[in-house]
């Protein structure tokens, strides 16, 4: 490598090394479940030998990686993590089809597939491309590290990475910078080791809450379906707002009131992990003066009413027309899994009217709240958007008046709303770009209309997961050619990092100057 | 401790205009040292005064010694730097039990020290910048907090306010006005008669009512004595320049419901201003631009102030607001002499901010305040704070039962107890070691000094 590179990528891989040796220890779960089951040994077992030897063959690189880490080793270290960790995360998927009778017809035995598959999960978009969701083609064990990752990507492996790792203790802040969703990060401690924590452990609260409260309905006889598998199974994929189920028909599969049970959590996924530390320290003012919170809820409110309404007055729909509870619920359930970016799905979309599905679509542009484990563009910057649109409409009858937008009493830096701007514009190009060349490139032998690729453009950048159409949510991206999957694989991830820890590495600025 | 109309002995530091200004009114009644690092103004003033002058430096011990600072009973610091002033009353404390009143421009010191008392040395502390921008807002005929005192540490204040016609507090009742938490009426006064406040007393327009409690409460209230659509009476209020005194006067009157305008020229102070002030507009430009202002119909405001740094542009703009039709201007004068002029070519009214804080520590020293008590009309009222002892009447009783024990001009106002504010009411009963501020009427204060 030539001497005049600025950035110590040595380092950088090391760092990523040692992550991804550690992931070994989150596959012990599948691992436990495929000795319990006796399925899926040969799925799981090959994959954390080859993660640990990778992991360690990477780590050798540098002797101490966390003392070189500056802020673009940060950048490099957090990008690649996520692309590694999702080829390393895809093995037991390849090695499931190639290895078992059962699992010969899995679509992910295909590298591309699984790729997709893993990227997906971590990057807690659920956007599927397996083709049979069941266990019979797919072990219990594997069908749970499916889930697992959506988790681990939730609240951030970073994250936990500096959680866990003390050495990582001095430039964590940056590496959850480059991470967190949302412009800049809160620490709620003194110590960012001390925050990654706080928030890891608020996160496997409210998980461990859900698992009980799923499990208890079905205990209480209330949902025959949730069994402890599943409760385990969609307690790891609500709070990370991910959207996976090992039901083919997702939470259509359970009763109303488990519907309902999801949806509050749904919404505390979306919501500013930094406000759950206020309520824990019993500070309430901080989040019923929060306006992104409020604007949050606001969000889920009207659009929930709207949806809820064009669903009551459907013509001709025996399930919804004219039927209160279902069309609230069904309502209120799809709009709080779109709009955090979780991708549930209570029953399937594609049937509602077109102007629901609009309504939907939309949705997906809104986001989850900044420092949550939603995507999309988030509702921060919308109301920083909106607010700075509003000083124009003013500065341009004042042109000289001096108004600083403020979110409560804080001033919001113009430095802030200019990297708003640009990252809301990014994503914007991104996604019309993205989505006419997904409408170019097409789906051999089907029809794919405008509205399908936009939906589905806009489903794997936000990390919503499901779309309409052919991937609406009781379908799958399957159809979609390689390239395409390639270009989805690569929206996820920039769409999971906020795009620019991502294309700063492709800049010769990060690299020579 | 010394008596009415006896003779003080006053040490004011520093001989500038303020200091200059003060002892001139003092030195007829008092004894006057003043101190001066500048030779010629000490030997001026030794001419002009009857007061005895020091030459040095005043925050050296040395000098506070020749000034014989150890028989002073006031010491009042009027240099025109807030650090040395700082310094010197902590230093008079040191050599000496002397009354320490510091002048100072930086409110951030104010806040301090209203918020635990006593901080830096100083006993009481005038910031000239406030007081200015509380005499503009006096004259737009808003009320302002007369005199607001803070006890326990800051943690409860004492303020007297005039009820102006309009107000929507003539006319009521105190129990109809006492919609505050954490705020106690204490007295009504008509003229020179202090009447203690009771659920019937009635309020009219030009009393003043002396209120205590927790300062958030006090502010609260100021906003409400506000005679409803005073806004409106007034108009449109600009403010010419962000300085120190620009700034307070924004801040005072969007306090008590006003949009005003803020112009100021340079953008990082104009931009520094909008993120302080969230209620006034805050427009970035050069204010004797005639075309800007007429843009802006700043011509139909109903009062502006320039509060610009140079008395010359001060000036210009009062003027030129008078002809594009401004009722009312007010400007910030830094030079005395210019004060009658400014008023003769046509500005309403010009203030010079040194001499209404002469005034203030003038008046202050007259009243004679000491220790923790505040004197609400000389002569007719007080408010002190007592910690309660063991053999206090109110040690242990509820306040209903105490009371009855007290003469009838005693209100307790407030509480503190461990540092925390504690709401006085019939049933709460008071600890030794509590905090008590209480309002006594000069007839009862031999009892209460004897008894609580």
């Amino acid at each position: 490598m030539s001497s005049t590179l600025r950035v110590d990528w040595r380092a950088s891989v090391s760092l990523t090394g040692r992550v991804v040796r550690w992931l070994t220890v989150p596959m012990l779960f599948p691992l436990a479940l495929a000795l319990f089951y006796g399925r899926g040994l040969k799925a799981i077992l090959p994959a954390i030998a080859i993660a640990f030897v990778v992991g360690w063959g990477l780590e050798r690189l540098h002797s101490d990686p966390a003392a070189a880490l500056g802020a673009r080793e940060g950048f490099l270290m957090v990008a690649l993590t996520w692309l590694l960790i999702s080829v390393v995360g895809a093995l037991p998927y390849i090695f499931e089809g190639s290895f078992t009778a059962y699992g010969a017809t899995s679509t992910l035995r295909l590298p591309v597939n699984a790729l997709f598959e893993t990227m997906s999960g971590f990057t807690t978009t659920g956007s599927t491309v397996m083709g049979d969701i069941s266990f019979e083609t797919h072990s219990r064990a594997l069908m749970m590290w499916r889930q697992e990752t959506q988790w681990l990507g939730g609240m951030g492996i970073v994250v936990l990475a500096v959680a866990i790792l003390p050495e990582l203790s001095v430039g964590g802040a940056q590496l959850m910078d480059a991470e967190a969703p949302g412009p800049g990060i809160q620490k709620l401690t003194p110590r960012i080791a001390e925050t990654a924590r706080a928030l890891w452990g608020m996160y496997i609260g409210l998980t461990v809450l859900e698992i009980v409260g799923l499990y208890g309905f079905h205990q209480l006889g209330m949902a025959p379906e949730m069994t402890l598998y599943n409760a385990v199974a969609h307690g790891f994929t609500t709070m990370p707002t991910g959207g996976f189920s090992p039901e083919a028909r997702s939470i259509e599969a359970f009763t109303a009131v488990v519907q309902w049970f999801i949806i509050p959590f749904m919404v505390a996924a979306g919501t500013n992990f930094a406000l759950f530390w206020h309520v824990w320290n019993r500070d309430f003012n901080v989040v019923w003066d929060d306006i992104e919170f409020k604007t949050y809820l606001g969000a889920i409110g009207v659009l929930t009413a709207i949806t809820a309404g064009l669903l009551f007055t459907t013509p001709g729909f025996d399930m919804l027309t004219n039927a209160l509870e279902p069309s609230l619920r069904h309502a209120t359930f799809q709009i709080a899994s779109i709009v955090t970016t979780t991708g549930y799905a209570s029953m399937d979309f594609n049937n509602w009217g077109q102007h629901a599905k609009y309504v939907l679509l939309f949705a997906m542009f809104i986001g989850g709240s900044a420092g949550s484990t939603g995507g999309g563009i988030k509702i921060i910057r919308w109301v920083v958007i909106l607010k700075t649109l509003r000083r124009e409409l003013f500065t341009a009858v004042h042109p000289e008046a001096v108004r600083p937008v403020r979110l409560g009493s804080t001033v919001i830096d113009e430095d802030a709303i200019r990297g708003i701007y640009a990252f809301t514009l990014l994503y914007l190009v991104i996604f019309a770009f993205g989505t006419l060349v997904v409408l170019l490139v097409g789906v051999p032998g089907q029809e794919l209309s405008a509205f399908e690729a936009t939906s589905a453009v806009a489903a794997t950048l936000g990390n919503v997961g499901p779309g309409v159409g052919i991937v609406g949510p009781m379908n799958s991206f399957l159809p979609f050619p390689r390239a395409s999957k390639l270009l989805m694989v690569f929206f996820m991830w920039v769409g999971r990092l906020e795009i620019f820890p991502v294309l700063v590495l492709l800049t010769h600025a990060y690299w020579r100057s | 401790m010394y008596t009415e109309g006896s003779a003080m002995r006053v040490l004011i530091v520093g001989a500038g205009e303020v200091g200059s200004s003060i002892a001139a009114s003092l030195a007829e009644s008092h004894e006057v040292v003043v101190v001066d690092v500048d030779s010629e103004r000490v030997e001026q003033l030794t001419y002009e005064h009857d007061v005895l002058t020091v030459e040095g430096d005043g925050a050296s011990l040395d000098t506070l010694r020749t000034a014989d600072v150890g028989k002073a009973d006031i010491a009042i610091a009027s240099t025109d730097d807030d650090e040395t002033n700082l310094a010197i009353c902590g230093t008079v404390k040191t050599a000496s039990d002397a009354f320490t009143i510091a002048r100072v421009q930086n409110r951030a010191y104010l806040e301090t020290w209203r918020h635990s008392q006593g901080v830096f040395g100083v006993d009481f502390m005038v910031c000239t910048d406030l007081l200015t921008a509380q005499s503009i807002v006096r004259i737009v005929g808003l009320p302002t907090a007369r005199d607001v005192d803070p006890f326990a540490g800051g943690r409860v204040q004492m303020a007297e306010f005039e009820v102006t016609e309009g107000s929507p507090l003539a006319g009521q009742t105190v129990q109809e006005a006492d919609r505050f938490d954490a705020l106690t009426f204490a007295a009504v006064i008509q003229g020179d008669d202090v009447e203690i406040a009771r659920g019937d007393t009635a309020i009219a327009a030009g009393d003043k009512v002396v209120v205590i409690g927790r300062p958030g409460s006090v502010e609260a209230f100021a906003a409400a004595v506000v005679p409803e659509g005073g806004a409106e009476e007034v108009g449109n209020v600009v403010i010419v320049g962000g300085s120190s005194v620009g700034e307070l006067t924004g801040r005072l009157l969007s306090e008590r419901g006003f949009v005003p305008r803020l112009i100021e020229q340079d953008p990082e102070r104009a931009r520094e201003l909008a993120e302080a002030l969230s209620k006034t507009t805050v427009l970035e430009h050069d204010a004797t631009d005639a075309e800007f202002l007429e843009r802006e119909h700043v011509g139909e405001a109903g009062l502006l102030v320039a509060a610009l740094d140079s008395d010359e542009r001060n000036l210009l703009v009062s003027l030129l607001a008078k002809r594009l039709g401004v009722s009312r201007t007010v400007a910030i004068v830094d030079n005395p002499a210019y004060v009658d002029l400014f008023e003769a070519v046509g500005v309403d009214i010009a203030i010079n901010p040194r001499e209404v804080t002469a005034e203030e520590i003038t008046r202050f020293t007259r009243e004679r305040r000491m220790e923790n008590v505040a004197i609400v009309e000389p002569g007719a009222a007080e408010v002190l704070e007592v910690e309660i002892g063991e053999e206090s009447v109110l040690a242990g009783r509820s306040i209903r039962e105490a009371v009855a024990d007290l003469p009838d001009g005693v209100v307790v106002g407030a509480i503190t107890r461990g540092g925390e504010f504690v709401m006085p009411r019939g049933d709460t009963v008071i600890q030794v070691g509590d905090h008590v501020v209480a309002f006594v009427r000069e007839d009862a204060l031999d009892a209460v000094t004897a008894t609580i």
